[in-house]
């Protein structure tokens, strides 16, 4: 079985200020030659002024079996949310 | 019309027409799809640059004349590309070697254009040397992959260089309209071209571990408009739409 | 453990009813992931292998303007079998899988590729009509249940449009050029027109799949329903290039607010499916050729990476 060109995950941030997204992925046999891969196929309509590449073996995510304990105590604790609290109308700068 | 000048950005065009057309050949045709895509992008910017040049030229021209009619409408001893740029397609390591021996004098040569007293060619080089610096980047990058890769690509890559060295001798050769655009402050300096890239390119085959070949002399003509026997089959190609159908518009 | 699974099904099913988006490590049903694994790899074959008919006419350009253009849009098709194929990945294939399927004939890729680009009209042609009707697939897609499709189907609608619209300029140049450059125009939109209505498969009767691709939102109208759409938006803008009607038949009919149009040919469409068109082995074996003759290259780069890892490490 031939090695291939391992899978790396890139991210763009598309312009000053903004976060880096993920856009896809590419191969590449190295992390330059990843960087050149991930400019050539995802800023060509000069979408990109950094670029971020990951091999995706690197990733570690979250498993959706463990959603539940993850992310859904979030939604019973209403209070982390400004509208949670009752305030007179009148009070202004906040 | 200031025929040296027009004649002096021929000189700048043909070469990256001539590499840009072997270079699209490959489109479709690429070790893979990621390769496929930056080698396109090298012809894309190539061919920019070409039409840069050549819009610029049909301007000093006058009379109508058009980017078209200079890219596609001269004859054989016409064309000023070293011929380096005609050699073909043999495989991957005959393209990055042909790439690397031309980026590295393309470089040097646009970084002193930048500094051009004609405004024009001065712009053109400052939007091309950001091109170039990739191009040059991508080329030597391979060089290494494959001068240090596996036994195989490095013979092969051996072997190109080898095959290549005889047409890097034609970059430094300078005519005399580039003598005189240089006198006038427009040109560049061929012997710095010549310091510079002799410099760079040991350095990248020094690290490939490639063998720096020592050649006696110089496949040449090109750039006095005699070429090699592909230019002909190239011009077949490029030029078959407009002499096929004469005068029209695309 | 069978109930279990049947529960998860159901579950699987409710989300996407939902609008909700399926992930690579989701949980989800074998078939869902055989068949986008099929689906994916399909349409990203397609992409690569139609590289190759438009490809061929890069260095003929007629003009720098249409070099640098045509370059542009093959790259691009490269780009996109790219996003594709890095979708397909996340549901648990490699790429040199991917691409094994595709050379030794087990993977299909569309039909329309298999006839060849004979003159500088056919990259209008090709331009205007096949990636019109992909885009009218496309488009669906963007909405599609998995994650990663949609999303690459984002990315492949924004630059798709540049396509057609360049492939209609070539047309509209040819049209209002000379007799000699309309008439190329006339005999390529005549031949392209019926396999271009192929593109959208077999009539809905003799298509299987459409039930479970809707309701995995892979399809969201029938074959016939697209093609019928593609026809109502096409024959205007032939009569717009002044071309004559490449199909006799083709007639509005008031009663049904729509154009009806000819029988197309089945027995060329199961021919060239099967692999009998008239370039189904030139394809192929343009694209194993190039990915045979790029091993050693691939190799090449991955042993410098591991040499170059090995001495950073050693450091």
């Amino acid at each position: 079985m031939k090695k291939e060109w391992p899978v790396w995950e890139v991210f763009i941030r598309s312009r000053s200020g903004l976060d880096h997204r993920h856009a896809g992925s590419v191969h590449a046999a190295d992390a330059k030659m990843a960087l050149e891969n991930a400019r050539d196929v995802y800023t060509r309509r000069q979408e990109g002024v950094s670029i971020w590449v990951v091999p995706s073996a690197s990733i570690t995510a979250s498993d959706p079996e463990e959603g539940g304990e993850l992310f859904e105590p979030a939604k019973d604790k209403v209070y982390r949310h400004p509208t949670f609290y009752d305030l007179p109308d009148e009070l202004t700068h906040m | 019309m200031n025929k040296s000048l027009y004649d002096y950005l021929i000189l700048l065009g043909d070469s990256p027409l001539i590499l840009g057309h072997r270079l699209s050949e490959l489109c479709g045709h690429g070790p893979n799809l990621e390769t496929d895509i930056a080698l396109s992008n090298i012809a894309l910017d190539l061919f920019g640059q070409v039409r840069n040049w050549f819009q610029y030229a049909a301007e000093i021209h006058g009379e109508g004349k058009t980017e078209d009619d200079i890219a596609f409408l001269r004859y054989e001893h016409e064309y000023r590309n070293v011929v380096l740029t005609e050699q073909p397609n043999k495989d991957f390591a005959w393209v990055i070697a042909r790439q690397f021996y031309f980026d590295a004098f393309h470089y040097s040569l646009l970084t002193q254009l930048c500094e051009s007293r004609d405004e024009r060619i001065a712009a053109i080089a400052a939007k091309s040397i950001k091109e170039v610096t990739y191009h040059r980047r991508f080329s030597s990058e391979w060089v290494k992959r494959l001068g240090d890769g596996t036994e195989e690509s490095h013979i092969r890559m051996q072997n190109a260089i080898a095959h290549f060295a005889m047409y890097k001798g034609e970059l430094f050769e300078e005519t005399n309209v580039e003598k005189e655009m240089f006198s006038a402050g427009i040109g560049a300096d061929f012997k710095l071209i010549k310091a510079q890239f002799e410099s760079f390119t040991n350095e990248v085959l020094n690290e490939a571990g490639l063998e720096i070949p020592q050649i006696d002399w110089t496949q040449r003509g090109g750039k006095q408009g005699v070429h090699s026997e592909h230019l002909g089959y190239i011009l077949a190609d490029l030029q078959y739409m407009q002499r096929a159908y004469p005068g029209m518009q695309w | 453990m069978e109930i279990d699974i049947n529960r998860l099904d159901l579950e699987f099913q409710a989300k996407i009813d939902s609008g909700k988006t399926i992930e690579p490590k989701d949980w989800m049903p074998e078939k869902y992931r055989k068949t986008h694994i099929r689906q994916i790899s399909q349409h990203a074959h397609s992409e690569i292998v139609g590289m190759l008919p438009e490809g061929n006419w890069i260095t003929r350009a007629p003009s720098l303007r249409r070099k640098v253009t045509l370059l542009a849009k093959v790259q691009d098709e490269g780009g996109h079998g790219l996003y594709l194929y890095s979708a397909c990945e996340t549901l648990g294939i490699s790429r040199d899988e991917l691409f094994e399927q595709l050379h030794s004939g087990k993977a299909k890729y569309s039909s329309i590729f298999n006839y060849p680009a004979v003159t500088w009209a056919d990259m209008g042609a090709v331009g205007w009509l096949v990636d019109g009707a992909a885009i009218m697939n496309q488009v669906m897609l963007t909405r599609t249940s998995f994650g990663p499709y949609a999303r690459a189907m984002v990315r492949i609608c924004k630059e798709e449009s540049f396509h057609q619209r360049q492939g209609f300029e070539i047309m509209l140049s040819l049209c209002k050029g000379t007799a000699v450059q309309k008439h190329m125009a006339q005999e390529s939109l005549n031949r392209w027109w019926w396999p271009s209505l192929m593109m959208f498969g077999p009539r809905d009767e003799e298509s299987t799949h459409t039930e479970q691709a809707i309701k995995w939102k892979i399809k969201l109208k029938t074959n016939d329903e697209l093609r019928q759409q593609f026809v109502d938006q096409t024959v205007p803008q032939i009569e717009l290039l002044g071309l004559e009607l490449p199909d006799p038949a083709i007639k509005w009919n008031e009663e049904r607010g729509h154009y009806d149009f000819g029988a197309i040919d089945w027995d060329e469409f199961w021919r060239v499916v099967g692999g009998n068109g008239p370039c189904n082995r030139e394809r192929l074996s343009a694209r194993k050729e190039a990915w045979e003759k790029g091993a050693w290259v691939r190799e090449a780069a991955l042993s410098y990476a591991e040499k170059q890892e090995s001495l950073r490490e050693a450091v």
